[in-house]
This record gives structure tokens, C-alpha cells and sequence, in this order.
């Protein structure tokens, strides 16, 4: 077997808490599947016929109880459950499940959607024989309004910043503003060897990665790392060029300690054949100075930089509208759902995706947005650029623009919505009982009646709720060892 | 040298009841040969490589494939048809990361070794047969990566020849200790003991004060430099070198890494630099059986030159790379890569970048090209040093020794 894939979704979405307070960030619904199915139809698309999936307890009942949530996928999954309260990371994953991994891994994250052709990936993984392969992708803006925002997007994310060479594969340098003083530095020896570097901000990482077994192996026995994007990924990306990787003895060290004697033996027959091989082969990957091929490094990352094509990472509430728009591009059911029972004499736009078992009734219009399983909408409805999950009732003569509704809320009669988010199970009054909603307000379940102001313009202050919790601005753990010359 | 009537005779020993065919690899216009081996492949699932771009119509029969539409892309992820070594080999072929003929039999030596440790026998089958059965979707799998180059050709025969010659008796584990010390033993003397003695030989033939031409990147010739280097013998080189691949600058490296004083020419200012040259040294991608010494593209037109200056050309080729095809001209048999890789850029500009749009255009990138015997003067071999002529006589007493 060449490759194992791992499905990490035991994430928990903090930076949408909105949405993932009550559903699980694996089952949000993204064009009415749940967002594990992308990631899986991903890996069943090029091939593969069996996932570890890594999950929460929570999830895994879910999946193996609830009706609306059909995974549909051929493939043999295997669930492995963590604790929910455990706050383990994606590093930490990979280590509970180290007996499971036989060869090299493929570690994929629950909220990737993407069409990117894989085999690119692991392409470079296989032809260089390298330590590390991950994908990223040019950011696109995201053009739809966020209900919640305070109106400009925050720059509260901080810039990643990756060095590659000059044909754009080889990762030669990653690092985040945040662990960066004053400036970008850059080690002379990777200047020496590498004088061209194409230093890039404004990619998004997929948070895909092929892993040698040494690395997982590795991983056993550095118990100090915990996430795999904040810090295996730097680490391994320094140690290219660490002088200790460039003698014989290499990071897979450990794993030969644990081998027998003659295996051992029968894998330095082999590397003194696979030596012969880049001896006599004329080929190099760079030119301009004396060194052999990869400069005599024995550990290699490479990266596949997508230019076209989506790929989106759902973990903020403006990924999640983004992806409800694109999303479904990626499948080719039919927009609406045979099961749904729709009234002749509505207008449901072309780009609308309709949810099984839905009743939508008369002179209702529904323009690009998504409805979930089992919704009720009455007469007189305006949907709008909008997402409504699953079990929601929308009574008539609402008008929804621009907002997310959650599950099995119900938006009263005359309810006029706009760039708003209701929470899940949550009631909106029929009209003379409450204001109407307006510009970009979040309508939660710990305020029993809303707060917003009916300012038409400048946006005001979304309610804070009494328990309140800041949407933070997420980054997983510094590295915090010190990184041996 | 090469041009002129292509008249091609493919058998080597002649009898009348004999009738070979021609490999399916050269007759890529032919409609029904290209359905014969889509048919093949698809037996075998192996995915079909399409070509790519225009052929100039004299090459027509020849694949063409692209670089940028590996065979990986038409494969499931973790490939299960096909053993992971052998499809991280056919890549590192098609992308040029194993390039070189040593380089690529010992590749495919070792991607065996892979094969045949993971191989278990099936039940109510023989270890001798079917072995050479999972082989075969292997070998067709790396020939639609690249060709594959006469001295791959010569250690799959020779390791198929092993695996038929296992005794039914003999027990799983025993066999495949036995297979891989004969790849290792055919590996230490083919290759590497051949390289010895070859530049034991080519040494006599190298006296202090020389200049010495060598064309592109020869993984054997440029060991006969370093060693000839080591036993202190003072001579200097003269690497010349030819687009697309460039490979020169790789010998160039490897050459004054060592210490030797090299200079470096681009192949048109061969007739300029040649009256310098006291020798020229050659390497081989495959002697065929007519004395006629297959190498890459530009490797004739060095030799015809240089015997226009009277200057002695010496090809170095290892036994194991003879082979029994006769060609007399680089039309019928050859490769074509990808045409893309003779577009340029510089400073931003690619000026062949939409060539496919002109319609009166092809681009053409041959690798490989025949030397007649008239033009080489002696082949150094590790059975000695033989005049071209004496190729067919040594594959004769291959023969009988095999």
C-alpha cells in the first residue's frame, strides 16, 4: 500500500462559533451536505478505499444515527474517537493513532473544499522522495457580505509568509507575522544554496500534507508537538537545511532503532543503489554551484501552488457563505430535490439548491441560496442570496436577504431579514412584536429579544449575548522549541 | 550522416522462415497497431498516454508525449494496480530526474529488488510464471513513461531469464534471496565493474598533455576522466554542449568539482575549437549490431566532424548496453520528448509560446541519433578495445555463453 489517508475532523470551529455551538464543525451543511462528505468525495474521487477519519464521539453518533446526515461514500471508513475536551492537536492526532499507520500518510483537514488534482501532490511527494508535500492555493477575496461583520473585513489575520525557488515547488522558508519580531529572517545557509526566492503572502493553505511514516514516527517520540500547520510543518521546513539532516544519520534515525538488524542491512544496500542511481544520472535541480542534486539534503519539502480552481478551508463564517456559493460546482446532483414539494408558481432561481423533503408554497422567489432538508416555506417568501439549514420554517410574506438561518429555527410571519444571522432553534417573532432586523446583526439564542438598532446605514454593533466569547482570532500553538542549527 | 535513404532492416541474423515484427513503439500512425496496444493496456489497466502536439510528419510514427500530462493523473491515488516503486520510477523517468542509461537500468534494478521483495506467490501458482506475469504490466507502465533504452531492455530479459530458470522445488523465500543477489551481482558487474575496467583501458589511452572532447553528460566517460585525474595523468577537457537539455553543464560540474581544468562550448563552435582536440571520447546509449553506436542527438555530428580534422574518436559502452537491433539511420527508431522544452523565456518573453497555433510550424526534439563505424575509430569495452566492426562478434559470444 503506498498511501494512507487521514481525515482530521475533530476540529472545533472556533472561529464560527456561531455556527458551530450547536452542530459539529464536520456536519455543518455546505449546499445541503455535510462539510466531512467534500474532503471524502475528494479521496474517493482519486482513489482511495479506505480513510482513517479522527472524530469526536459526538460526530460519530451523529453520523451513525442521524437520518439527514448521509455521508454517501463508498469508501470503509474508520472512526477514531478522541475526547472532545482533550484539546488535542493535529499532531496529537496523528499520534494516537501511530499503531494504525503503515505506510505514508495523507493528512487531509474536514474543511477543505477543493477540486484540485491530487495526483500533483503526490507527484512531487513521490518523484523527489520527499519528507513533506502540501497544497495552497492563491486566496480569492470573498465578495458576499457577512452577516455580523463590522463592516470592513478585520485584519485581524495575519500574513503567512512562504519562500519557494525558483520553479515554485521546493518550500524553502514558511512563517507566520505572528512569530516574526520586525522582520523576515532568513538563514544565510538557505540564501547560499538557494539564492533565488520567491517569497509569497496571500495563499491559503489547504492544510493537506503528505508525511513519510519516519515523520509519524517521529512524532512518538517528540511528544513536545502538537499541530502539524503551527509547528511540524515550520519544523521540518528548517530542518531541510539544519547541518545535522546533511550527514547520513537523518530524522528517520529513530525509526531504524526500531527496526531488525536485517532490515537494516537491506536498506543500506538499497540507498547505496538508489546513490548509484544520482550518481549516474545527469540530472540536477538547480544550477550555478558545485553541489550534487538537493545540495546533498536528505530531508525535502515541496509544495503544489494552485492557480485556478477552489479551494476554500470552511473555518470563518465568510469561507462558510463562500463555499455554500461554490460548493455546488463540486457535484452534479440536481438543484432541486426530487423529494421536495415545490408550488408551480414560484420562481426559484437557477442557482438555488432546494433540500429534500422541502415544501416550498406559492409566489415565493428564491435567488441563489441554498435550502436545507425538511424546510417549510410558506407563501410570499423572498429568499435572497441566503442560507437556510435544515428543519427551518419560514412563514409568509418574509423577506431574507443576505443572512444565514440555522436548523429548525422559525421566522414568524412579515419577519424582514436582512445580512443577519439566527441561531439555531431560534423563534423570530411575527411582525408587530418586534423591530425588523437590519444590517448585519447576529440574533442568538442567549438574548431572548434582539437588540439591534434600525439604522439603515453605517452598521452598528452586533449584540454581544451575556455569555459572551470572542471570535479569535485563531492560530495554533507557537512553536516552542528552539530550533537546533 | 544519417540523412539520405532510410532503409531499415530489422532482422539481424537472417533466415527466411523468421519473420519479426516491428515493435509497436515505432508504428504510432498505424491505426490498427495503436488499437492492438490500447487493447493490450486495457487488458493490463494500465491508462493509455495520449501524444500531445504537432508531429513533424518524417517522426509521425513516434510517440510524443508532454511533460505537463504525466500518466500519474489517469491513476488512482494509492496505487494498487501498479507496486508504488515502479510508479515513482516511471515519474521520475517522464520528469528527467533519472536520466542517463547506467542511471536508469540501476533504477529499474532497484525498483525490481522493491517488486520482488513484496511479491508473494498466489495459491496454485508458480513462483517462475507468474512472476514474470506481474512484470509485465510494470514494464509496459514505464514504456508509456518514457521508452525504454536498450540496456533496460537487456536486464529485463536478463531478469526474466532468471525468474524462468527457478526450480519449481525451490521455496518462496529462497527464490527471492536468490533473485535479488542476482540483480545485485548483475548490477556490481555490469555496471560497476564494467566502469573499472573500462577506465583501466582508457586510461593507456589518455597521455599527459591531452585535450580531450567530450560531448553532453556521459555518466561512464566522465569516471574515466576523474579516475585518469586520479593517477595524476595532466590533460584538460573540452565539454560541449547542445540545447534543449543542456547536460553538459552537469558534466562541467561534475568535472571541475574534481579539480580538472575544463572549457565549455556550445556545439556550433565544434569546427572552431576542434583543431585544439587530440581526442574525443564518446559514451553510448546502445551499440546495435551493425557497429552502428546509437547516442544522444549531436554525437554523429561531433564524430564527422572530428574525422574531418583527423582527430581519434573514442566511444566508451559497457557490453551489457550491445544490442541486436541494425539501424542505419536515426529516422526509423527514436524518441521524441516533449517539444515544449525548446521554447525559451527570457525577460518575460516566451516568443514560441502560442506554436502550435501557427499551422506551418513543428517543433522537433529528438534524443537520440546513429554514428556509422566509418566515424569511430575504437570502442572501449570491458572486454577489451574493439574496433566497431567487432560489435556483432562479442554479441555472438554473449550468446553462446548465455
Amino acid at each position: 500500500m503506498e498511501l494512507q489517508a487521514v481525515l482530521m475532523a475533530a476540529g472545533g470551529g472556533s472561529r464560527m462559533m456561531d455556527l458551530t455551538y450547536n452542530t459539529p464543525k464536520p456536519l455543518l451543511p455546505v449546499g445541503n451536505k455535510p462539510l466531512i462528505w467534500y474532503p471524502l468525495n475528494l479521496l474517493e474521487r482519486v482513489g482511495f478505499e479506505e480513510v482513517i477519519v479522527i472524530t469526536t464521539k459526538e460526530v460519530q453518533k451523529m453520523i451513525s444515527t442521524d437520518p439527514k446526515v448521509k455521508l454517501d461514500v463508498k469508501m470503509k471508513l474508520d472512526l477514531v474517537c478522541i475526547q472532545e475536551d482533550a484539546d488535542m492537536g493535529t499532531a496529537d492526532a496523528l499520534r494516537h493513532i501511530q499503531q494504525k499507520v503503515k505506510t505514508d500518510v495523507l493528512v487531509v483537514s474536514c474543511d477543505l473544499i477543493t477540486d484540485a488534482a491530487l495526483h500533483e501532490v503526490v507527484d512531487l511527494f513521490r518523484a523527489h522522495n520527499a519528507t513533506l508535500s502540501m497544497l495552497m492555493s492563491k486566496a480569492h477575496e470573498f465578495t458576499e457580505t457577512v452577516p455580523g461583520q463590522k463592516g470592513k473585513k478585520k485584519t485581524g489575520e495575519q500574513r503567512d509568509f512562504v519562500g519557494v525557488d525558483g520553479t515554485g515547488k521546493r518550500l524553502l522558508f514558511m512563517a507566520n507575522e505572528a512569530d516574526l519580531d520586525e522582520g523576515v529572517v532568513i538563514r544565510k545557509s538557505i540564501m547560499r544554496k538557494h539564492p533565488r526566492m520567491h517569497i509569497k503572502t496571500g495563499l491559503v493553505d489547504a492544510h493537506l500534507y503528505c508525511l513519510k511514516k519516519s515523520v509519524v514516527d517521529f512524532l512518538a517520540d517528540n511528544k513536545s508537538i502538537s499541530s502539524i500547520r503551527g509547528e511540524l510543518v515550520p519544523y521540518l521546513v528548517r530542518k531541510q537545511f539544519s547541518k545535522s539532516t546533511n550527514s547520513p544519520k537523518v530524522i528517520d534515525e529513530t525509526h531504524q532503532n526500531l527496526k531488525k538488524n536485517d532490515k537494516i542491512q537491506i536498506s543500506s544496500r538499497d540507498e547505496e543503489l538508489l546513490h548509484l542511481t544520482q550518481e549516474r544520472s545527469c540530472w540536477n535541480d538547480h544550477r550555478g554551484d558545485m553541489s550534487d542534486a538537493y545540495h546533498g539534503g536528505r530531508l525535502r519539502c515541496y509544495v503544489h501552488i494552485m492557480d485556478e480552481g477552489i479551494c476554500y478551508r470552511v473555518n470563518t463564517l465568510a469561507a462558510y457563505i463562500e463555499a455554500n456559493r461554490l460548493a455546488p460546482k463540486l457535484f452534479d446532483e440536481p438543484a432541486v430535490h426530487p423529494s421536495a414539494v415545490v408550488s408551480e408558481r414560484c420562481l426559484i432561481g437557477a442557482d438555488s439548491i432546494i433540500g429534500a423533503s422541502c415544501q416550498i408554497s406559492d409566489k415565493t422567489s428564491i435567488k441563489r441560496s441554498t435550502i436545507g432538508v425538511s424546510t417549510t416555506v410558506r407563501e410570499k417568501v423572498k429568499v435572497t442570496n441566503s442560507i437556510i439549514m435544515h428543519g427551518v420554517t419560514i412563514e409568509e410574506g418574509c423577506n431574507i436577504q443576505g443572512s444565514v438561518i440555522c436548523s429548525n429555527a422559525v421566522i414568524g410571519r412579515g419577519a424582514d431579514i436582512k445580512y443577519c444571522l439566527v441561531g439555531s432553534a431560534q423563534r423570530i417573532e411575527p411582525d408587530g412584536e418586534n423591530p425588523k432586523l437590519q444590517a448585519r446583526s447576529l440574533y442568538f439564542p442567549y438574548t431572548q429579544s434582539p437588540q439591534p438598532s434600525i439604522h439603515p446605514h453605517p452598521p452598528p454593533l452586533p449584540p454581544t449575548p451575556p455569555n459572551s466569547y470572542k471570535l479569535k482570532a485563531q492560530h495554533s500553538k507557537r512553536a516552542q522549541f528552539k530550533d537546533s542549527p | 550522416s544519417g540523412l539520405g535513404m532510410f532503409s531499415t532492416i530489422i532482422c539481424g541474423f537472417l533466415s527466411p522462415l523468421v519473420v519479426k515484427r516491428l515493435p509497436e513503439h515505432v508504428q504510432v500512425d498505424d491505426p490498427a497497431v495503436v488499437k492492438r496496444l490500447a487493447k493490450k493496456l486495457e487488458r493490463q489497466q494500465i491508462p493509455l498516454r495520449s501524444d500531445y502536439g504537432y508531429k513533424v510528419s518524417l517522426f509521425s510514427h513516434l510517440h510524443q508525449y508532454s511533460r505537463k500530462a504525466p500518466l500519474t493523473q489517469l491513476l488512482s491515488i494509492p496505487s494498487t494496480v501498479i507496486h508504488p516503486s515502479i510508479v515513482r520510477l516511471g515519474l521520475q523517468y517522464s520528469q528527467g530526474i533519472v536520466a542517463g542509461s547506467n542511471a536508469r537500468s540501476v533504477a529499474l534494478l532497484h525498483a525490481f529488488k522493491q517488486v520482488i521483495r513484496d511479491y508473494t506467490t498466489p495459491p496454485n501458482e508458480e513462483l517462475s510464471r507468474d512472476l514474470v506475469n506481474k512484470l509485465k504490466p510494470y514494464i509496459s507502465f514505464l514504456n508509456q513513461c518514457r521508452p525504454l533504452s536498450a540496456s533496460m531492455g537487456n536486464a529485463i530479459k536478463y531478469i526474466k531469464k532468471e525468474i524462468s530458470n527457478i526450480p519449481s522445488q525451490c521455496k518462496e523465500e529462497e527464490a527471492k534471496t536468490k533473485l535479488l543477489k542476482c540483480i545485485d551481482r548483475y548490477i556490481e558487474e555490469k555496471i560497476v565493474l564494467a566502469a573499472k575496467a573500462i577506465s583501466k583501458y582508457a586510461i593507456e589511452k589518455i597521455s599527459d598533455g591531452d585535450v580531450i572532447l567530450v560531448y553532453g553528460c556521459s555518466s561512464l566517460v566522465n569516471h574515466i576522466l576523474c579516475e585518469a585525474f586520479e593517477k595524476s595523468r595532466k590533460f584538460r577537457v573540452i565539454v560541449v554542449d547542445s540545447r534543449p537539455r543542456l547536460e553538459g553543464r552537469e558534466a562541467l560540474r561534475r568535472l571541475v568539482q574534481r579539480g580538472i581544468s575544463c572549457t565549455y562550448v556550445l556545439i556550433s563552435a565544434l569546427s572552431y575549437i576542434l583543431p585544439e582536440v587530440s581526442k574525443v571520447f564518446l559514451g553510448a546509449h546502445a551499440l546495435l549490431a551493425n557497429g552502428y553506436v546509437m547516442s544522444r542527438v549531436g554525437t554523429s555530428q561531433i564524430a564527422l566532424v572530428a574525422r574531418t580534422f583527423n582527430v581519434p574518436v573514442l566511444v566508451c559502452c559497457e557490453t551489457y548496453k550491445f544490442c541486436e537491433r541494425v539501424q542505419t539511420d536515426s529516422f526509423v527508431s527514436n524518441e521524441l520528448d516533449d517539444p515544449d522544452d525548446l521554447m525559451v523565456t527570457r525577460k518575460g518573453k516566451t516568443q514560441l509560446e502560442n506554436w502550435q497555433d501557427v499551422s506551418s510550424l513543428g517543433l522537433l526534439n529528438l534524443v537520440y541519433d546513429v554514428t556509422p563505424p566509418d566515424f569511430v575509430d575504437l570502442v572501449i569495452t570491458d572486454l577489451g578495445m574493439i574496433p566497431c566492426t567487432s560489435v556483432p562478434v562479442v554479441l555472438r559470444v554473449k550468446n553462446l555463453d548465455q
